[in-house]
């Protein structure tokens, strides 16, 4: 056993910086993959974000555009004004019903004017082409101005829904054999209509700016009304979850004691910062609208009314907003309030004067996208009778946009998502859109204002 | 800290004078989402006809409908609620315990209950209620003995059927729809199968074999969609062999991509609906209260516009939707008229 002579032969130990070992081939490689796992996991998630975009602006486009029919009516004062008196009360009782007819007449004529050949003899029978809302435009006209009685007046009208569409490839000619609202004939007349530029498709401000419709006119529906909804519920959020929130985050922050209860609080915040945004639904239509509008009698607080939306989401951007401002208040730097209590200004000066602006930026930010979360939001708006509500009435002041029905954005989109007519989910894709470019200005504003005025010690 | 200030007093004011000034001028109606189609194109056009504001459509289903029009009178209560069903006498019964006491019942017209499957999938072209209840009944019928179900395929059942899988999308429980094709469908197929003779013959009381007719399997071949009718036409897309439950009115606006079987031989469109040929199909109503009329204004001109020719006509722009119209129309008009309340009728 003493005998050295039999110590096995050592593995050389010198080696080469400049010749890589197996097992640092091993963690090279290692390391390799786990930088390729991490390239194809972003690769990947920037995959899906191009289909998802894809598929919103494909889908959605067609929504911004709207083809319109131009067509002269001959406002037939037999029909319109039977009475000859040209009296607005009387002109009045005719009712859209009774516009119709003319419309259809007077389109009938500038094909027949034209030259256009079609198998539609029938006045009636070109009642699928122009859009249900079309007579009320013109009666409003004509109401407006009765003068306009025995003239021929050229009117720009709406083409129905299923003319756009076919116009926009969504209709096509081999699946209408069935459809009783379009039919093949019908479709070569948008034809020529094109072709004599009587039928254009132009940008679609009244998607943007306009009321929901009833389902049988998809091409009138705009998501204008909801957006004002939308604004209105994040004026509530805004003017209620900022003071409280900061102010509670001031307290906890700079003046509260460090006992149990104080913990108690805290916990609870973060806990409720994680809870499903449908249960605050839930509770909004417990407390605020049966109990508060129901039992305590405050009319303002009423299903649908977007002043108890924007209660309920300020109970769901409040913990947000106070875990950041919190976050931004224990950013400022000790030294910040030591300077300040050792100049003399008391605890209140100290944070007034100089935490708080210091803090700001962070705030905001943390506001800004509260806000955004919940201008997203639908679960909540489900419970208080946001969702399944036609938004036909824009509000016409202050007050009434605070309390008067009227839906949200992320709630127009799922309503009309649900809607029968294939119109519906064109708009839905184009109100996702408008609803993203809210997001993504919100979002960009949050960015640049940390940019800006963002410190660093 | 101004801000605070401000904040609060303009909530203050917002809130005290919403309180006080608020009259309710328009009309606020609530129920059925099958009914929310037709009524939100009545309300549109009251709207653009009338000088009163647009009425305040609502869905949520009729039974949460009826419920909210129980409530009890008075401006913080709704005026109309809208119904795929008739009203039950125990929702009555609520409503006149709570003040409720006069309703008037308004049919509108009728809706189409239809079976339909991908418009390129197999031929589903021809349904008998026996059929639907040998696919998705509990308990059926199988050599002449009352088993689980375990049928697989149509063609199992009945040759002439495809033979693929079988899977059926229903309207979940809390749809009217589902009370319908219970009614109108599995209780007829389980008639026709003799599953409910069995039934009774294996000591079940007559309305237990009911239940249990009505009863679905659960080993997931047939679907509840508690959803909308979208919902039931996207399981439809992904899948070729499915057979879904379709309102009419959604059916005509998506006939391309859509197939209608016939029920009992009879093709469904509103004339074989209207004629009571077609088989599945159920009144749509809406209610109003009595005591909100004259106080809400426009009320009455509303359910007077909506019964109109015009409207719930042949030629109206309901019909042209989907809605069935009801031929008694000239006496719901007449009803109306002489604001005729549902006791006074009986």
């Amino acid at each position: 056993m003493t005998d050295a002579s039999a110590t096995p032969a050592q593995p050389s130990r010198s080696r080469s910086l400049h010749q890589t070992d197996a097992n640092t081939k091993r963690r090279n490689a290692k390391e390799g993959r786990f930088k390729a796992l991490g390239l194809g996991a972003i690769g990947l998630g920037l995959v899906f974000l191009v289909i998802l975009m894809f598929s919103i602006i494909s889908n959605g486009a067609g929504a911004f555009q709207q083809t319109f029919l131009q067509v002269p009516v001959y406002l037939d004062p037999a029909k319109l004004d039977k009475n000859g008196n040209r009296d607005p009360a009387e002109i009045a009782k005719v009712s859209t019903f009774g516009y119709a007819p003319l419309l259809q007449q007077g389109l009938l004529q500038a094909i027949t004017d034209k030259g256009i050949s079609t198998d539609l003899a029938k006045a009636s029978e070109l009642k699928n082409l122009i859009s249900a809302s079309a007579p009320n435009v013109v009666r409003q006209q004509v109401i407006a101005n009765p003068d306009l009685i025995g003239q021929t007046v050229t009117f720009e009208v709406l083409a129905s829904s299923r003319v756009d569409g076919y116009l926009k490839g969504r209709v096509k000619r081999d699946q209408i054999a069935l459809d009783k609202n379009i039919s093949v004939a019908q479709l070569d007349l948008t034809d020529a209509l094109v072709k004599e530029g009587m039928a254009v498709k132009k940008f679609n401000w009244d998607f943007i700016t306009g009321s929901d419709a009833s389902e049988s006119r998809a091409e009138q529906a705009g998501i204008g009304t909801s957006m004002i909804g939308s604004f209105f519920m994040m004026l509530v959020v805004l003017f209620l979850s900022l003071p409280i929130g900061v102010a509670a985050s001031i307290y906890l922050e700079e003046f509260a004691p460090q006992n149990k209860f104080t913990d108690l609080i805290e916990v609870n915040i973060s806990n409720l910062a994680a809870v499903p945004s449908i249960v605050f639904g839930i509770l909004g239509l417990a407390l605020f609208i049966q109990f508060g509008g129901g039992t305590l009698g405050i009319s303002g607080l009423k299903a649908s009314a977007p002043l108890v939306g924007g209660l309920v989401l300020t109970l769901m951007t409040l913990p947000t907003i106070i875990i950041s401002t919190r976050a931004a208040l224990k950013a400022v730097p000790p030294s910040i309030r030591d300077a300040a209590l050792g100049v003399g200004a008391s605890k209140m000066q100290s944070i007034f004067h100089h935490v708080l602006p210091l803090a700001m930026p962070g705030i905001l930010t943390g506001t800004i996208l509260g806000l955004a979360q919940a201008l997203g939001e639908t679960a909540p708006l489900l419970l208080i009778g946001m969702i399944g509500y036609i938004a036909t009435n824009p509000p016409d002041g202050l007050i009434s946009g605070f309390v008067d029905p009227n839906s949200a954005m992320p709630a127009q989109i799922y309503e009309w998502a649900k809607r029968a007519d294939p119109a519906y989910y064109e708009r839905a894709w184009g109100g996702i859109i408008i609803l993203l470019i809210f997001l993504l200005s919100m979002n960009i504003i949050a960015i640049l204002l940390r940019r800006k005025f963002e410190r660093r010690w | 800290m101004n801000t605070v200030k401000l904040t609060a007093s303009v909530l203050a004011i917002t809130v005290a004078s919403s309180a006080g000034a608020f009259a309710r001028d328009n009309i606020q109606v609530a129920g059925s989402s099958t009914v929310l189609p037709y009524a939100s194109i009545v309300a549109e056009a009251f709207g653009e006809n009338f000088d009163y504001p647009t009425p305040v459509v609502e869905s949520g289903g009729s039974s949460s409908g009826l419920k909210r029009f129980c409530e009890g009178v008075g401006e913080n209560t709704i005026d109309i609620a809208n119904a795929s069903r008739a009203i039950k006498d125990s929702e009555i019964e609520t409503c006149a315990a709570n003040g409720v006491a006069d309703i008037i019942q308004v049919r509108i017209g009728y809706d189409g209950i239809v079976f339909a499957s991908q418009k390129t999938g197999p031929d589903f072209t021809a349904f008998e209620p026996a059929d639907l209840y040998n696919a998705i009944g509990k308990q059926v019928m199988k050599d002449g003995a009352l088993v689980d179900n375990t049928y697989t395929n149509w063609a199992e059942f009945n040759a002439d059927l495809p033979d693929v899988e079988i899977a059926a999308f229903i309207p979940g429980t809390k749809h009217g729809t589902r009370e319908v094709f219970e009614e109108k469908v599995m209780l007829q197929g389980c008639e026709d199968t003799g599953a409910m003779e069995a039934m009774v013959a294996g000591g079940m009381s007559e309305d237990d074999a009911e239940d249990a007719c009505m009863a679905v399997r659960t080993d997931g071949k047939s679907v509840d969609i508690d959803g909308d009718y979208t919902e039931t036409l996207a399981r439809i897309n992904s899948n070729p062999n499915g057979v879904g439950v379709f309102g009419l009115a959604f059916y005509e606006n998506n006939t391309g991509s859509l197939k209608v079987a016939t029920m009992g031989g009879v093709e469904p469109n509103t004339d074989t609906i209207a004629s009571g040929d077609y088989p599945v199909s159920r009144p749509l109503y809406f209610y109003i209260k009595k005591a909100h009329l004259g106080v809400i204004p426009g009320l009455k001109d509303y359910a007077e516009f909506f019964v109109s020719d015009e409207i719930a006509g042949p030629d109206g722009p309901l019909a042209q939707y989907g809605l069935v119209s009801d031929p008694e129309l000239a006496e719901t008009q007449a009803m109306i008229a002489d604001e005729q309340t549902m006791g006074a009728a009986q």
